[in-house]
């Protein structure tokens, strides 16, 4: 029967059509797992870190007018101290008066001070607004303060994205640095990447040599070794990160050895400090860089290094100039793999390092569940995501991601 | 005249991974400077272990090997100068054609220039010219094969070896490189040393063919002599087709003998074993050299019966019952106006005393 290619086509496409569904059917549950539990949070966390709506929520007066402004270089016009004085009033007697002090205290120094100062000595009336609001906390008049007011009335804000950079706009609205007393966030980003790295480094070193061993011995040998290595796995991670105080600490069984080998005469502090982070991290992410770089090995045939010592390759050369680059994929799928965990590690550095060690995971955490500041906590989120991604196209385009390989 | 030295030979060669068994079992063989030599046999007979031993990537137990009449005891893999080419192909993946061709010359610290012109030269004779930029995984099976060639030849090797190298190609490929690889090796006048257990490959191809069984060389000989003369019935069997009939040798002159079949029909055939009266023989007999019905003077005849007739275009193959075995093959040529038999006919065949060997029977 002679068939118009159309129909052909038409044919094909309903046949491939019913695969696809059914394709499309299976992975429909893991699809919409993934957008509730991280596209969803992404994109909520990307919101959070641009929009403000908690000052105009209470003090909506002053929200609206402080458009009136104009002139940067004095303090806004009359009506707009009317509005505030409204808005203070009206908030303390809703109670909601504590978000909007607690708003200004992100961006004034004793905010919440100034405002429940000004709400309790408030007058009923008065025939000029600015007088007495000025009169009541000089700090009315400081054009710091409106420039605050006019960045936390919303809706949208640069505010915490700038704070979570060290930066800030002055009245006048030009960006500048944050005091360098108040200035944390970049130290704790290239805190956060330098840790990462240089866990992500001995996480190769020590890993490399293991993957190794684990893809060359004989295979009873190696799943004993690989179970080893697993191991660490099976325990929590609270666990472990416990287990490394008690051996680390002063009192603890690696100073005690260093002591009786003679390798150190008093204790050595190894905790609560950067050491500790990187041993303990280390520790922890090392099986994410063992198993890629593993199975990557695995499949590279003994062959090759055969091949390559009868063409005339010495042993070390024919490892350097063979075994080596076909290993790279798994080094670059294990690096790649332990450094983007090491980014987001939280409790380890939390629980063995010092103050100047903790990472820009433990702010987060701060932001989130102690201070409630949920505009913060995103902003550094996306900052913390932004410089992954940077970083990611820079590692695809010095290694190529394609050259990453799981095994 | 004088024999010329050996440019290899292994000396009481022995060979065990576990200390219980033998996988080479006192090997003696001579390799002859420019021959082609095919080491033969099922797997698990040694010739793979005997050619890792060669290339230095096994140790033997005891015996020594040595190549140009130096002792290899004490050299390394990558000092002894001689080519392999591996099963797989061992191709570099991450390195293209040219880079892999070249690294044998870059690890010896020839120049960039060099190096150039004898990578063309190595990818000309395998006929990749053209090919020099890609990389292997980009190639097809034969593509690689013939890389993997060049760059075991591209640094001038006392000997090339080769375990397997065409036994992850189709037939027809597999024939034609068999070919190919025979006329480099007459061209440049090279010493292979080639692995295989497919027997057809290994007649094409070989000057003389040593034959494997049980981490021993059975014989060694050309393509001829083993399918003419087989020294044992393992020899017989292995090479070419054959049929096997047990007897008892009874007298013996001058090469030829008669034997005893266990119906006491008596053979005359020609002798290939220890010629003592009484001892037990089996006798092997090509199925192209055996005649059904034949017509005029014959040395021997025997009555068979047909069990399967199966087509072969240009000849027939019958299997016969003779004497209780019932896997006895005949080659049955056309010719016109020929009965064809048919599963149940009796018969008669009939072979020439020199087409019928007597040799040692298997244990």
């Amino acid at each position: 029967m002679p068939l118009a290619s159309g129909s052909l086509k038409a044919q094909l496409r309903r046949a491939e059509r019913m695969r696809k569904l059914r394709a499309f059917a299976l992975v429909l549950p893991l699809l919409l797992f993934l957008i509730v539990t991280f596209v969803v949070p992404i994109l909520d966390m990307l919101r959070l870190a641009v929009v403000d709506r908690d000052l105009a929520a209470v003090w909506p007066h002053v929200a609206q007018s402080i458009g009136t402004w104009t002139d940067r270089s004095k303090a806004p016009p009359p009506p707009v101290f009317e509005a505030l004085a409204t808005d203070i009033r009206d908030s303390y007697r809703a109670r909601t008066l504590p978000l909007a002090a607690r708003r200004l205290n992100y961006a004034i120094d004793d905010g919440r001070t100034l405002v429940f100062g000004t709400a309790r000595r408030l007058p009923e009336t008065s025939p000029d607004w600015r007088g007495t609001l000025i009169e009541i906390d000089p700090h009315w008049g400081d054009l710091k303060t409106w420039a605050a007011i006019d960045q936390a009335s919303g809706p949208l804000t640069s505010f915490f994205l700038l704070a979570a950079v060290d930066r800030q706009k002055t009245a006048d609205g030009h960006i500048v640095s944050t005091p360098s007393g108040q200035a944390i966030y970049v130290e704790v980003l290239t805190r956060t990447f330098k840790v990462s790295i240089t866990v992500t480094l001995l996480c190769v070193v020590l890993g490399f040599p293991v993957a190794y061993l684990l893809a060359t011995q004989p295979p009873r040998r190696a799943n004993l070794l690989m179970i080893l290595v697993l191991l660490p796995f099976w325990t929590s991670l609270l666990v472990r990160t416990a287990a490394w105080i008690v051996l680390l600490q002063e009192q603890g069984i690696i100073n005690h050895a260093l002591i009786w080998l003679g390798v150190i005469d008093h204790p050595v502090r190894l905790i609560y400090n950067r050491i500790g982070v990187y041993i303990a991290m280390t520790h922890i992410l090392l099986p994410f860089l063992i198993l890629p770089l593993y199975s990557v090995m695995k499949g590279i045939k003994p062959s090759y290094m055969l091949a390559a010592k009868s063409l005339g390759a010495s042993p070390t050369e024919a490892f350097i100039r063979v075994y080596l680059p076909m290993t790279l994929p798994g080094v670059g799928a294990g690096a790649l793999l332990v450094f983007i965990l090491a980014l987001g590690y939280y409790i380890t550095p939390a629980l063995v390092g010092g103050a100047a060690d903790q990472m820009i995971s433990y702010f987060i955490a701060f932001y989130t569940s102690d201070s409630v500041n949920w505009g913060m906590a995103s902003a550094l989120g996306t900052v913390l995501l932004v410089a992954t991604l940077l970083l990611y196209w820079v590692y695809d385009r010095l290694v190529g991601i394609s050259n990453v390989k799981l095994g | 005249m004088s024999v010329p030295e050996p440019l290899v030979s292994f000396r009481r060669v022995q060979k065990t991974y576990d200390g219980e068994l033998l996988v080479v079992k006192d090997l003696n063989l001579d390799i002859r400077r420019g021959e082609f030599l095919t080491m033969l046999g099922p797997s698990g007979s040694g010739k793979t272990t005997s050619l890792m031993m060669l290339a230095g990537f096994e140790v033997p137990t005891h015996g020594e090997i040595t190549l140009a009449g130096q002792s290899l005891r004490d050299t390394p893999p990558h000092k002894r100068d001689i080519g392999v080419v591996f099963q797989n192909y061992a191709l570099f993946p991450h390195m293209t054609v040219e880079e892999n061709v070249a690294f044998p010359l870059a690890v010896r610290r020839i120049g960039k220039a060099e190096q150039k012109t004898r990578v063309a030269r190595a990818l000309d004779v395998v006929k990749l010219g053209a090919l020099g930029s890609r990389r292997p995984g980009q190639l097809s099976g034969g593509q690689q094969q013939r890389v993997a060639l060049a760059r075991a030849l591209v640094f001038e090797p006392k000997l090339v070896l080769m375990d397997e190298p065409l036994g992850a190609l189709d037939k027809q490929l597999r024939e034609h490189m068999q070919i190919e690889i025979k006329h480099i090796h007459d061209n440049l006048g090279l010493t292979v040393v080639y692995v295989t257990h497919d027997q057809g490959e290994a007649l094409t191809m070989s000057d003389r063919i040593a034959v494997f069984h049980e981490g021993v060389v059975q014989q060694l000989d050309t393509p001829q002599g083993l399918y003419e003369q087989p020294q044992n019935s393992f020899v017989a069997n292995f090479i070419g087709e054959n049929n096997m009939l047990g007897g008892t040798l009874e007298g013996v002159d001058a090469g030829s003998c008669r034997v005893r079949l266990d119906d006491g029909t008596l053979i005359e055939a020609r002798s290939g074993c220890a010629n003592d009266a009484g001892r037990r023989v089996s006798l092997s007999l090509r199925p192209e050299k055996i005649d059904i019905e034949p017509q005029g003077e014959i040395a021997n005849r025997l009555r068979a019966t047909v069990k399967e007739t199966i087509y072969h275009g240009d000849h027939m193959r019958v299997r016969l019952d003779v004497l209780g075995n019932d896997d006895f093959t005949v080659k049955m040529r056309y010719r016109a106006n020929r009965v064809v038999p048919k599963p149940g006919d009796t018969l008669s065949i009939g072979f020439a005393a020199r087409d019928c060997l007597a040799l040692d029977a298997p244990h």
